[in-house]
């Protein structure tokens, strides 16, 4: 009897037990951080805190290397094979929805309140993604550089008016201390391009695409107002105030530095290490208004739905505990980049009021404009991409947009509009 | 007459050596930019490509690029595993292959020519090609292992092998070596009763050492190479490959040293591999004219 007693005190116990541990439902989540340790590391956190805080989820985390990332992604959706949690880059987000990778993330609006518009992924009126963190372009430049140019300290109520950008230009040019005036970034190619540079095409008054209907690029990729955009773009080469296309990269990365540059066009991300290479009277100028404002990209990492997950309320639990100003700190102050809520950058050692970084999370507030929220962006961006190179090495900058034009369009016809 | 020939000789000879010294600086170089860079901080790296100092260990000299490489990448994994399946899969290939190629060579069966042509035909066309129709192929093959019976391949070493044994160059080098050894041998060990497995293990493999160590370098650098197939095939890192796992040190800010040190590392498999076939690999190329 006592032996019958225990046999089934076991197998209640063990039963139990059981029962506890298949409790939680298995997210699968794919990150595009893998080589970034210290980013792995909060995220690993992040996980083990909401797996611990809940009984419903577990989720378990597969890290990718960022530079093959997309490329798994979109093999595995062919493969049938997608996690429930994916994370996606901004821009990207819009063809991912629209190819069924994706799926609307089921996200109370109390969890967004206070975060950085840009930081939230919007498509066909619904939220399908979410970032904990945003990034910033800004003009580096040495207060010491403007000093002794006589140049005005320009700031976000009062940003440099186009005239007053290339006046600066051709100061530093005429200076004689600079290889170049400008350092524009152009040995980093790929989503750099239309990042960085779609913001001076939108400040003309143009754009990548029409945002009114995302059905062509007619206008305002070759209007007047981009043409007028590709002329400067391509006055900054033929003028010699900044270096082209064959960029030495390791100039990209410390010309500015070692002061080949005087004025670098860079991301937050490059903060942290413009500081520590020496430049210690660094500051971080908003961009030039060339007639329609200050613009600059936005639009970083969120995580979202895959279309597959059978359980987009669990990937929602686990984004609203992910975005608790504890750790979009947390993030920030580990990899640099600018957090998504007033609350959280006062938490930061760089973003907080006097932070050294500070200005970039008011030119996020303040500058910030998404890349254009449609499918076809990913195939615009490349176009986009391709014709800055070119106007840069010479090409008509009529012929070279019309022609940018024209292969967007075939694009958004080939595929039916997008769903727009 | 015999002063002025010795002269002409000796300058032949500087000429060539000079001219050799530089094709060697040539493909030497970017090694020793490779390996001076792994020492060296990343600031410091960057400057120092502008000259001469980029090919030498001077300056700020330490291991701390590969402790970080280390510590950012599971490093020894990737190498493991790039070594398994490249190793594995050089193995099957020289095996199968040659066993093809006996079998068109010295077989006699109906087709044997056309399909030997189909598969040389294969050599044209580019992996790309066939990447994503090979992809839902195999995420859709059973398997039976220690799991029992699953569908789907993926996230694997089988994936990153099996579709990788047999290819159109291996069995080409093998059968064009094959054509060139004496017939008389292969009809002798007929007459005298041995069976064709006997000739294809004691006569023909044994007499096959260069084209089986062109093949295996051949193979083994395709195979080491490797970085779209298991980019779309794994999503785990237990299963990733070297090249794949380069990607861990290009982030915001490229970590060029890690990078250097990560590469350093990554190449001693394949000059080991290589310095311990190259005799024979050169003598293959000498005799069949095969460039790699």
């Amino acid at each position: 009897m006592k032996l019958k007693t225990t046999l089934v005190a076991a197998l209640l116990g063990t039963t139990g037990f059981a029962g506890t541990a298949t409790a939680q439902t298995e997210l699968t989540m794919w990150y595009h951080g893998g080589g970034n340790e210290v980013e792995s590391n909060i995220l690993n956190s992040i996980v083990s805190d909401f797996n611990a805080s809940q009984g419903d989820w577990m989720v378990s985390v597969e890290s990718f290397p960022q530079g093959s990332y997309n490329d798994s992604v979109v093999a595995a959706a062919l493969a049938g094979n997608l996690p429930c949690i994916l994370d996606v880059d901004g821009p990207v987000m819009p063809n991912w929805a629209w190819a069924g990778y994706m799926q609307p993330l089921p996200i109370s609006d109390a969890a967004l309140d206070g975060h950085l518009d840009s930081t939230i992924g919007r498509w066909n009126g619904e939220v399908y993604s979410v970032g904990l963190w945003e990034a910033a372009v800004a003009l580096y430049a040495r207060q010491s550089t403007l000093d002794a140019l006589g140049l005005r300290t320009p700031t976000l109520d009062a940003p440099w008016t186009g005239d007053e950008f290339m006046a600066a230009l051709a100061a530093a040019k005429a200076s004689g201390e600079y290889e170049f005036a400008l350092d524009p970034g152009m040995a980093w190619t790929g989503e750099w391009y239309p990042y960085a540079f779609s913001p001076f095409l939108q400040s003309f008054g143009g754009d990548i695409v029409d945002r009114s209907t995302y059905q062509t690029a007619e206008g305002a990729l070759n209007g007047d107002a981009a043409l007028a955009f590709g002329d400067w773009w391509q006055s900054l080469f033929t003028e010699g105030y900044a270096p082209g296309t064959s960029q030495d990269p390791a100039d990209r990365d410390t010309g500015f530095i070692d002061g080949k540059y005087a004025f670098s066009w860079n991301g937050n991300w490059a903060g942290v290490a413009t500081l520590d290479g020496g430049v210690d009277d660094v500051v971080f100028l908003p961009a030039p208004d060339f007639g329609n404002g200050s613009v600059i990209g936005a639009g970083s990492w969120q995580f979202g739905a895959s279309g597959t997950c059978p359980h987009p309320d669990g990937v929602a639990a686990f984004v609203e505990h992910a975005l608790q100003d504890q750790y979009l700190a947390a993030f920030s102050d580990g990899i640099g980049l600018i957090p998504s809520t007033t609350e959280a950058a006062a938490m930061t050692k760089n973003y907080a009021a006097g932070g050294a970084l500070q200005p970039f999370f008011g030119l996020s507030e303040a500058q910030a404009l998404v890349r254009p929220v449609s499918p076809g962006y990913v195939v615009a961006a490349k176009v986009f991409e391709k014709a800055l190179a070119d106007i840069a090495n010479g090409a008509d900058v009529a012929d070279t947009l019309d022609a940018a034009v024209d292969e967007i369009n075939a694009d958004i016809e080939r595929n039916g509009g997008y769903g727009h | 007459m015999a002063a002025i020939t010795s002269d002409n000789h000796g300058l032949r000879l500087v000429t060539r050596y000079v001219v050799l010294t530089l094709i060697a600086i040539i493909f030497v170089f970017p090694l020793i930019f490779m390996v001076m860079s792994s020492f060296k901080p990343d600031l410091q790296l960057l400057r120092d490509t502008s000259g001469i100092r980029a090919f030498l260990p001077v300056g700020d000299i330490s291991l701390n690029n590969y402790v970080a490489a280390f510590e950012r990448a599971p490093v020894a994994l990737f190498v493991f595993n790039s070594v398994l399946v490249t190793g594995v899969t050089v193995l099957l290939s020289l095996l199968l292959c040659s066993m093809a190629a006996f079998s068109f060579v010295f077989l006699q069966w109906r087709g044997r020519n056309v399909l030997l042509s189909i598969i040389i035909a294969t050599l044209i066309v580019p992996f790309e090609t066939i990447a994503i129709p090979l992809l839902l192929l195999v995420s859709k093959l059973p398997w039976i292992g220690f799991d029992g019976f699953t569908i789907g391949w993926l996230n694997s070493y089988r994936v990153q092998i099996i579709p990788w044994i047999a290819d159109g160059l291996t069995i080409f080098l093998f059968v064009q070596f094959f054509k060139d050894l004496p017939r008389d041998l292969i009809e002798a060990s007929r007459v005298e009763g041995a069976s064709w497995w006997q000739i294809y293990t004691k006569v023909v493999m044994p007499l096959s050492g260069p084209v089986i160590a062109t093949a295996a370098i051949l193979k083994f650098l395709v195979m080491y190479n490797q970085y779209l197939w298991p980019l779309i095939v794994v999503q785990e890192e237990t299963y990733r490959p070297v090249m794949v796992g380069l990607q861990y040190f290009f982030q915001l800010n490229t970590a060029w040293g890690e990078v250097m040190a990560y590469l350093t590392v990554i190449t001693v498999p394949v000059l080991t591999f290589y310095l311990i076939l190259q005799r024979a690999f050169i003598a293959s190329i000498a005799s069949t004219g095969v460039k790699g």
